[in-house]
C-alpha cells in the first residue's frame, strides 16, 4: 500500500487535485486541495441534492457552465427545472427570484458580478431584505443572492465596485464574505439553509486559488455560521481584521512582520454583517492595536463600520492608538496596471500600517 | 498586356527598393461608380422602405474598404496582444461585425451623435479615434485615448459616448444625448446601439417609451450576433423580432454583413429622425468571429461550422471586394496595396502601443471632478493623502 495516492485528476465536472502524503505508517487522512470555485460547486451541489426547493438562476449559469464555471456540470446533472439561464435582465429575474422565495422556493440567484447586482438593487433591497419585517412575520425570504464582488485585474471602473459596505448598510439582510475554500462551502451551505436573504460575496480571483480541506469541512453536513469570524492566526502585538481576498494579504504581511518580531493577529470576519464586534473586540482587548484591511472604497466603508464599533463598545479603552483602516483608494478604479496595482492595498501597505499604528 | 507591363514595373521598382508602386493601370480604367441591387430591408409600421438599387462610388468603395480592413487587422492584433498578455482584462473584438459600424457612419455626420456597449473599439474608429490611440488604451499607457485609465470597454472621443460596460445602460443614455439634440434646436441626431442580449433589458422599453412620446431623434440599433455571451437569441427572447420590438417606434430588419445596405438603411433612419418624425429602430443582422470576450472560446455555444460558413459566405470584406472586383471599380493590386498599408498602420500602431509608458502615478487621482479645485484623496492608508490636479480644459 506504501504506495502514495495517485494523483487524480477527475477532469470535467470536479477537477480535485489529490495530494498523497507519503505514509510509510498507518494512514492520516490524506490532505486534500480544493479550490475556491470547487468547493462553491460542491456546496451546491449538494445542496441542490439535499432539497428539492433550491434552484439556481442566473445568466449562464446553466449550459455555460457558469461564467466563471462555479456551476459547472450542474445542469447537466439537475437540468432545466433547477438550473435556469436567464436573459440580460437582472431587474427583472431579481424580482422573479425573490418572488420564487415569497412563495415557498429555495432560489439562488446569481449575478455575474455584483456590479450588475446595481441593476436590480430595489428587488434586493425593498422586496428581500424588508419583507419579513413589514409583513410582521408572515412572509419569509429564504434566497441567497451570490456573485462576484470587488476588484479583479484589469476589468477597469465599471466591474471593481465592492459592494459589501452597500448590502451592509440594511436591515433585513445578512452580508457573507467568504476568503478560503472553507469558507466558501461552509458559508454556502449555511446561506442556503438560512430562512432569510443572504447575500453572498465570492472573489473572482480567489476562485482558482486552491486551499487545503479537512475530512470534517469536506462532509455534507460542514456548516460554518454566519455572523461568526475566524481567528486565521493568533498574534499578540496587534489585532488584523478582513474579509475575503485581503485575508491572504494580511497572512503574508504578518508573514514577513513576524520576522521583525511583529506578532500580528489575523481575525477573518467572514460575515460582514452581522459583524462579529466580540470577536474584533476580545482581541483588541489583548493586542491594543487595530488595523482594518479592505478592498473596497474608505468613505462609510466596513472598517469605518468597524472603527464606530469599537470606540462605541468596550475595547475603546485599550486602545494604544486609533484604529488605522486600510482600504482601496478613493477613486474609480483605472485600467493601467500601474494604476490599477496602486489603487487596491498591497501587502506593503498593511506592513506599513501595522507599524504606523504601533510606532515602530 | 498592359497588366503585364504594370507587373514588370513593380518587380523591377521592388528590386530597386522602390516604395510600393501605384498600379500603372491607369485610373481611366475603373468604373467611377456603379448601381447595386441590394437586398430588401423588413420594415414595421412604415410604409416605405430603404432603397434597392444604391450607387457607389469606386472612392467610396475604396473607403469603405480601408475603413473596414483597418478595423478587422486591428482587432486580430487586438487578440495576438491578449494572448500575449500585454492587453488584459476585459475585450471584446469585433471582427465580423465591421460593415454595421462603417455602414453607419458612412450616413451621418461628424455632428451626429453614437454611443454604443463594449464592442466599441470599431466604433472609436470610426468616430475618429486613430490605432495608436485605441491600441495604447487597450494597453493601458499614457498614449491610449483615455490615457489608459479607461481600458477597453470605455474610450471615448467627440460625440461618440462609448465604450459603455454595463449591459443596456447605454440605451437611455442615447436617448438622452438625442434629447439634448432636440433642446438645442440642432438637426443632430444620435445613434444609440445595443445587442441582441441586451435587448432584454428593461432600460430598453423604458427609454423606447420615452423617446416615443417625446420624438426624441435617435435611431435605436440593434446588432443582433445571434449570440448574448454563450445565449442564442432563441434561448433569451421571446420574441426575435428585434426590430419590431420597440412596438409603436417603426421599425428596419436588415442585412448587416453588406454595407451597402446598413448605409442606405442607415440614410433612411436619419432622414426619420431628421423629418421630426421621432425615433426609428433598426436591426441589423450580423456576426461576431471570436467569443464574446477574449475569455470565450466561442464554440460551446455554436459549432465551427456555421463560424466557418459565415466567413465563406457573408463575410463583409470580402462582398465588398467582390463587388468593387467584379465591376471593375478597383484591381487585385491595388486592394492588396491597401491591405499591405492597413498591415503597416497597425504594426506601427502596436509598436507604439507597446512602447509607450504606462501613465505617470500622479494621473491616478486626476478627473474625479470637472472644473473642480484639487481634491485631497484618501489613498490606502489614512497617511496616504493623495491629491488630484485641477483641470479646466484638458
Amino acid at each position: 500500500m506504501a504506495t502514495s495516492l495517485k494523483c487524480l485528476l477527475r477532469s470535467g465536472k470536479q477537477a480535485v487535485l489529490v495530494v498523497g502524503r507519503r505514509a510509510f505508517h498507518r494512514s492520516s487522512p490524506a490532505a486534500v486541495q480544493v479550490t475556491v470555485r470547487d468547493a462553491l460547486n460542491q456546496a451546491l451541489d449538494e445542496e441542490l441534492e439535499r432539497d428539492e426547493r433550491v434552484f439556481l438562476l442566473g445568466e449562464e449559469v446553466a449550459q455555460y457552465d457558469g461564467a466563471y464555471k462555479v456551476s459547472r456540470g450542474l445542469w447537466k446533472k439537475y437540468g432545466d427545472k433547477r438550473i435556469i439561464d436567464t436573459p440580460i435582465s437582472e431587474m427583472g429575474f431579481t424580482g422573479i427570484a425573490v418572488g420564487a422565495a415569497m412563495a415557498g422556493l429555495r432560489p439562488i440567484c446569481e449575478f455575474m458580478t455584483f456590479n450588475f447586482s446595481m441593476q436590480a438593487i430595489d428587488q434586493v433591497i425593498n422586496s428581500a431584505a424588508k419583507t419579513y419585517y413589514m409583513s410582521a412575520g408572515q412572509q419569509p425570504v429564504p434566497i441567497v443572492f451570490r456573485g462576484p464582488n470587488g476588484a479583479s485585474a484589469g476589468v477597469a471602473a465599471q466591474h471593481s465596485q465592492c459592494f459589501a459596505a452597500w448590502y451592509a448598510h440594511c436591515p433585513g439582510l445578512k452580508v457573507v464574505s467568504p476568503w478560503n475554500a472553507e469558507d466558501a462551502r461552509g458559508l454556502l451551505k449555511t446561506a442556503i439553509r438560512d430562512d432569510n436573504p443572504v447575500v453572498f460575496l465570492e472573489n473572482e480571483l480567489m476562485y482558482g486559488v486552491p486551499f487545503e480541506m479537512s475530512e470534517e469541512s469536506l462532509s455534507k453536513d460542514f456548516t460554518i455560521p454566519i455572523g461568526k469570524a475566524k481567528i486565521e492566526r493568533q498574534g499578540a502585538h496587534i489585532t488584523l481584521v478582513s474579509h475575503s481576498r485581503m485575508v491572504g494579504h494580511c497572512l503574508d504581511a504578518a508573514a514577513v512582520l513576524a520576522k521583525e518580531g511583529i506578532d500580528c493577529e489575523v481575525i477573518n470576519l467572514r460575515t460582514i454583517r452581522p459583524l462579529d464586534v466580540e470577536c474584533i473586540e476580545g482581541s483588541v482587548m489583548k493586542t491594543n492595536h487595530l488595523v482594518t484591511v479592505e478592498g473596497g472604497w474608505p468613505q462609510f466603508g466596513v472598517g469605518a463600520e468597524i472603527c464606530a464599533r469599537v470606540m462605541e463598545g468596550s475595547a475603546f479603552n485599550y486602545l494604544d492608538a486609533p484604529v488605522t483602516r486600510v482600504t482601496g483608494v478613493d477613486i474609480p478604479m483605472p485600467y493601467a496596471k500601474i494604476l490599477e496595482d496602486n489603487s487596491v492595498p498591497q501587502i506593503k501597505d498593511i506592513i506599513f500600517s501595522v507599524k504606523k499604528t504601533l510606532g515602530v | 498586356m498592359l497588366t503585364n507591363i504594370s507587373t514588370v514595373l513593380r518587380a523591377c521598382a521592388q528590386r530597386n527598393g522602390a516604395a510600393a508602386v501605384v498600379s500603372a493601370r491607369n485610373y481611366a480604367d475603373f468604373t467611377s461608380q456603379a448601381t447595386f441591387e441590394i437586398k430588401k430591408s423588413d420594415v414595421f409600421k412604415l410604409d416605405e422602405a430603404p432603397a434597392t438599387e444604391v450607387v457607389m462610388t469606386r472612392d467610396e468603395g475604396l473607403q469603405y474598404y480601408r475603413t473596414m480592413q483597418t478595423m478587422r487587422r486591428m482587432e486580430l492584433k487586438a487578440d495576438q496582444l491578449y494572448k500575449q498578455k500585454i492587453i488584459r482584462g476585459f475585450c471584446h473584438l469585433y471582427d465580423g461585425q465591421e460593415a454595421c459600424a462603417v455602414g453607419i457612419e458612412a450616413s451621418i455626420k461628424p455632428t451626429d451623435h453614437l454611443i454604443t456597449a463594449y464592442r466599441a473599439h470599431g466604433y472609436t474608429l470610426t468616430r475618429g479615434g486613430t490605432v495608436k490611440e485605441i491600441m495604447a488604451e487597450l494597453t493601458g499607457r499614457r498614449g491610449g485615448i483615455a490615457k489608459g485609465k479607461g481600458g477597453s470597454m470605455h474610450m471615448y472621443c467627440k460625440n461618440f459616448y462609448g465604450g459603455n460596460g454595463i449591459v443596456g445602460a447605454q440605451v437611455p443614455l442615447g436617448a438622452g444625448v438625442a434629447l439634448a439634440c432636440k433642446y438645442k434646436g440642432s438637426d443632430e441626431l444620435c445613434v444609440c446601439l445595443y445587442g441582441d442580449g441586451a435587448a432584454n433589458q428593461g432600460q430598453i422599453f423604458e427609454t423606447y417609451n420615452m423617446a416615443a412620446l417625446w420624438k426624441l431623434p435617435v435611431i435605436f440599433i440593434c446588432e443582433n450576433n445571434r449570440y448574448g455571451m454563450g445565449t442564442s437569441v432563441e434561448r433569451a427572447a421571446a420574441s426575435t423580432d428585434y426590430f419590431k420590438r420597440g412596438e409603436f417606434i417603426p421599425g428596419l430588419r436588415v442585412d448587416g454583413m453588406d454595407i451597402l445596405c446598413v448605409r442606405e438603411a442607415t440614410r433612411f433612419a436619419a432622414e426619420h429622425c431628421r423629418s421630426g418624425k421621432g425615433p426609428i429602430l433598426m436591426e441589423l443582422q450580423t456576426y461576431r468571429y471570436h467569443g464574446h470576450s477574449m475569455s470565450d472560446p466561442g464554440v460551446s455555444y455554436r459549432t465551427r461550422e456555421e463560424i466557418q460558413e459565415v466567413r465563406s459566405k457573408s463575410d463583409p470584406i470580402s462582398l465588398l471586394k467582390d463587388r468593387l472586383l467584379s465591376n471593375n471599380m478597383a484591381s487585385v493590386e491595388e486592394l492588396k496595396e491597401i491591405d499591405v498599408d492597413v498591415r503597416k498602420e497597425i504594426e506601427d500602431a502596436a509598436q507604439f502601443a507597446t512602447t509607450d509608458p504606462e501613465p505617470p502615478l500622479e494621473e491616478l487621482c486626476n478627473h474625479i471632478f470637472s472644473n473642480n479645485p484639487p481634491v485631497e484623496v484618501r489613498g490606502t492608508n489614512p497617511w496616504a493623502k493623495l491629491k488630484s490636479k485641477d483641470y479646466i480644459l484638458d
